[in-house]
């Protein structure tokens, strides 16, 4: 394989941008040479080619190994590691599942430990883009049935009978003809002495032997220290001697410290030290902001000496971004011809000769993470080595920047994953570990770094900022036969190369060139857009706007047509067919396009599942209406159902929600659900609230009562979550995050049934007041 | 010298009367499992229950509750099985899990309170704690369950 012609050999999301200029990910391993690997176990697998999925093009690829995943103690305690991060979804407790179900362990005597970040020897870690259980299905099954396996012959070797005549059942092997048994722990030194079997040819259980894959009857292994105050996140870490610091960050990204007075501060009781923080130039990628750190012997004597700091900052380029002025740029920009990225027939004589043309141009702002944990991150640096305690998505990306920030070999960092409270995206970007270790490696101490809020807010890589403006040409049958679909939004790119002005692939590739509709003449274009601010991932990134222009576009087209907003879907949707875009790189979310091409079959099937399911078409009372939206996302096809009910004076309640996930083979249908009740409040968060707006450059939002998110006494009523059985062969798909984009759309088209308003801009804040 | 009653032990502080709380048990008591959300009183993630009443740990100074009883999710149950903590875990709540320390809290609060809420009672008490995550619909089934008897 060519890796320069491969770009995804660099990390995650990042890997469609441009190689030249990612820094990040050494570009030595983007051309395959793989000297640097310390290889855990001289058998040990690291291939793609088994695989279904684009696992193998991650940085690191996959590692097949159980003596790497899997320990047996001779009390037959099973230890399996986990090597992605826990942020919610609850992959801590399902991949390490997977290889107990394949090893037959029994999962009451399994304990689950935390990988520490080390991707040569665990293969790739970031715990992003819905790929967890999508890309280690088949290497943890992998990786179980080798443990079973090797258990199995040493039970047949100390029996002196052949391989093929004993069994591993629920933690032991036993010999039926004889009726001997042996338990995983009497059987561990031996085991651990077996060679480990060649990938290819294992034999893996019968999926109709599954004891816990697919039955979601096991909790998460965290859930009774969660309930008890025990479980450790990243800001519940304590090491002897250890300083609190907060750091004043400049309030405009790409700004710098003039001066600072640390008199005041240093008087507050309990601040120790006042100091400066290094900072990087824009774009800075994901090294720190810089600023003035303010170090005490606890967190609450650090903030209030920060606010006792006098700071002059020069504000750069960037103190110009005024988000009212910015949407009448990115508005202009949408109604000019941009670059083309898709397209099929021709647009635009279609479109001027069309019977009816709908036009739709919608607004989404930008959003913060906000996870309920802001970052955070301890950090101990001695001389040449460094180690970190950090609730970090991304801990092998960590590492590396870790040992680039301090000038200090990979291999002298430890990584220590915490459990994340919440990431969203955020936590992929490891800013608030490099501080840590900054200021660690200035005091000779170990040091903890708290962000505040208004921290978290300030200073976010923020969700983009787009306009998508969507022109539908119709026939004088109000058939669909022109689609013009321009997406206008700062790249994520931007906060890795500067000048960076249109959408990388990966973002072209999330709900705009991978439109599934049957249209003949279609056009995507992606006029340029400057960024001024750091711009990343947010859970389910660009298909949150493209998602909510496609979809109110469905609906805005049965208004126009005077039909059902299911049957218009249904119809754009067309045939059941595998949907082949006319585009250059259609990025697929890194998946082969033959194990998980875009298929209108199983995209029908959501939203005929969710219309059943969900009662399509049931009376509501009067101020209710029904809205439909469907998506596919992470190569998932989801289908939501939103019963909104608005009241005289415009207050907006949603009594019900219908999801249809069809995320193929699945591990843990009962954690499918809880993303799911999950994505619908995250989904009614940022249609009914959300926004992060710039003034003078600085985020105006502050904290919770600013920047608001949906609270219990207005969230669904009801989430109904309705999973699509999988075949037989089908592939494992995301589900952290396509629940999320449907909603907003839907939740539109609902209000549209209720009211007769149609909401093109987000936040719905007080259009419906009005 | 400032005594206070954390989880029936008394500690004492000698400090900043200002700090709050919050800080006092998770930086100087060692207690890390009242969480640090806002620091504005507006998300929940540090309530904890002082005498019998749910309190937002994060505004209340050390000051503030000199001499009163501070009960934290660790001191809650001494095997953690309030029968908040046994339904939230019968209805599998948490997703990150971050915030769920403050809305057990706040759910035993409104239980001593009020014994037998109804899902509106329950709704609207809740509503001062944030989850991210949006485990409201088990939170709400989780306290009405709990009402009932686990």
């Amino acid at each position: 394989m060519n890796f320069i012609d491969n770009p995804g050999k660099l990390r995650g999301f990042e890997k469609n941008i441009k190689v030249e200029k990612v820094s990040r990910r050494s570009i030595l391993k983007g051309l395959g040479i793989t000297g640097g690997f310390v290889l855990a176990a001289p058998v040990m697998t690291r291939q793609a080619f088994a695989y279904e999925t684009g696992a193998g093009n991650m940085p690191h690829g996959v590692v097949v190994d159980p003596r790497v995943f899997v320990a047996v103690a001779p009390d037959g305690t099973v230890t399996i590691l986990a090597h992605r991060s826990e942020m919610g979804t609850g992959v801590r407790t399902s991949l390490p599942l997977i290889v107990a179900e394949e090893m037959e362990a029994d999962w009451s005597k399994v304990k689950v430990e935390q990988a520490h970040g080390d991707e040569a020897k665990f293969g790739n870690q970031d715990t992003d883009g819905s790929r967890s259980t999508r890309h280690y299905l088949m290497p943890m099954r992998q990786i179980g049935a080798s443990a079973r396996i090797m258990l199995e012959q040493a039970a047949a070797k100390r029996w002196n009978v052949p391989a093929t005549e004993v069994k591993a059942v629920n933690h032991e092997v036993v010999h039926s003809s004889s009726g001997r048994k042996l338990g995983f722990g009497e059987l561990a030194a031996d085991a651990a002495k077996e060679s480990v079997p060649a990938v290819e040819g294992l034999k893996l259980k019968d999926r109709r032997d599954f004891r816990y894959l697919g039955k979601g009857q096991v909790s998460i292994v965290d859930l009774h220290d969660i309930t008890t105050g025990k479980a450790r996140y990243g800001a519940d870490v304590r090491l002897p001697g250890m300083k609190y610091a907060v750091i004043a960050r400049p309030p405009v990204t790409g700004g710098k410290l003039t001066s600072f007075d640390p008199d005041a501060a240093l008087k507050v009781p309990g601040v120790e030290k006042v100091l400066k923080v290094q900072g990087w130039p824009w774009p800075s990628k994901f090294q720190p902001l810089g600023g003035v750190a303010v170090i005490a012997r606890n967190t609450g004597a650090a903030i209030k000496g920060r606010d006792a700091l006098k700071l002059v900052w020069d504000d750069g380029a960037n103190g110009k971004y005024d988000s009212i002025a910015y949407r009448k740029e990115l508005e202009e920009a949408a109604r000019k011809p941009g670059l083309v990225v898709r397209q099929e027939g021709d647009a635009d004589a279609a479109l001027k000769t069309a019977a009816k043309v709908v036009t739709g141009e919608y607004y989404l702002p930008h959003l913060a993470h906000a996870s309920m944990e802001p970052p955070v991150a301890v950090a101990d640096v001695k001389g040449d080595k460094a180690e970190i305690w950090a609730p970090v998505q991304s801990p092998g990306g960590t590492r590396e920047d870790v040992a680039k920030t301090l000038g200090i070999p990979e291999a002298n960092v430890t990584v220590n994953v915490t459990l994340l409270g919440g990431g969203f995206g955020r936590k992929s970007k490891c800013d608030f570990a490099l501080e840590a270790a900054l200021l660690s490696k200035e005091l000779g101490v170990p040091v903890k770094v708290q962000w505040t809020r208004e921290d978290d807010l300030h200073h976010d890589f923020l969700h983009t900022v787009s306009v998508e403006r969507i022109e539908a040409g119709l026939d004088k049958d109000g058939k669909v036969i022109a689609w013009r679909h321009r997406s206008v939004a700062p790249t994520i790119a931007s906060t890795f190369a500067a000048g960076a002005n249109h959408a990388a692939s990966f973002e072209l590739g999330m709900g705009l060139v991978d439109m599934p509709f049957e249209i003949a003449n279609i056009s995507c274009e992606n006029p340029e857009a400057a960024a001024f601010t750091r711009i990343g991932w947010f859970r389910s990134v660009s298909n949150i706007p493209r998602a909510f222009a496609v979809q109110s576009m469905v609906g805005e087209i049965a208004n126009a047509t005077g039909r059902d907003q299911k049957e218009t879907l249904l119809a754009l949707i067309g045939s059941p067919r595998i949907v082949k875009p006319n585009v250059k790189d259609l990025w697929n979310y890194g998946e082969p396009y033959d194990s998980y091409p875009i298929d209108t079959a199983r995209l029908r099937k959501v939203v005929e599942l969710v219309a059943e399911k969900g009662e399509w078409g049931r009376q509501v009372p009067k101020g209710h209406g029904l809205g439909i939206a469907v998506h596919r996302s992470f190569v998932s096809y989801i289908a939501t159902i939103v019963e909104v009910a608005v009241d005289e004076k415009g207050k907006l309640t949603v009594p019900r929600v219908d999801t249809a996930i069809d995320c193929g083979t699945y591990v843990n249908p009962e954690r499918i659900a809880s993303q799911i009740e999950g994505a619908a409040i995250m989904g009614l968060s940022l249609a009914k609230y959300g926004a992060v707006t710039f003034k003078d450059g600085k985020v105006e939002q502050k904290n919770f009562d600013d920047f608001q998110v949906i609270r219990m006494d207005e969230s669904p009523a009801v989430t109904n979550v309705h999973i699509v059985p999988p075949g037989p062969d089908t592939p494992p798909s995301g589900v952290g995050e396509p629940g999320v984009p449907p909603f907003a759309p839907a939740l539109m088209n609902a209000i549209f049934a209720a009211t007769g308003k149609r909401i093109r801009a987000l936040p719905i804040g007080k259009q419906l007041e009005a | 010298m400032i005594k206070v009653k954390i989880n029936g032990q008394e500690q004492s502080w000698d400090g900043d009367p200002d700090l709050p709380l919050l800080w006092f048990l998770r930086d100087e008591a060692g207690l890390t499992g009242t969480k640090f959300g806002c620091g504005q009183a507006l998300c929940g993630a540090c309530t904890v229950i002082v005498d019998k009443e749910a309190v937002r740990s994060c505004i209340t100074s050390i000051n503030d509750v000199a001499g009163r009883e501070v009960t934290t999710i660790e001191g809650l149950h001494p095997s953690g099985d309030h029968p908040v903590q046994k339904a939230w875990r019968q209805v599998n709540v948490p997703q990150c899990g971050f915030c769920q320390a403050g809305q057990i809290m706040q759910a035993a609060a409104l239980l001593m309170d009020n014994p037998k809420p109804s899902h509106d009672q329950i709704r609207e008490a809740m509503s001062g704690n944030i989850c991210r995550c949006g485990c409201y619909q088990r939170i709400e089934n989780a306290v009405h369950l709990a009402s009932t008897g686990v």
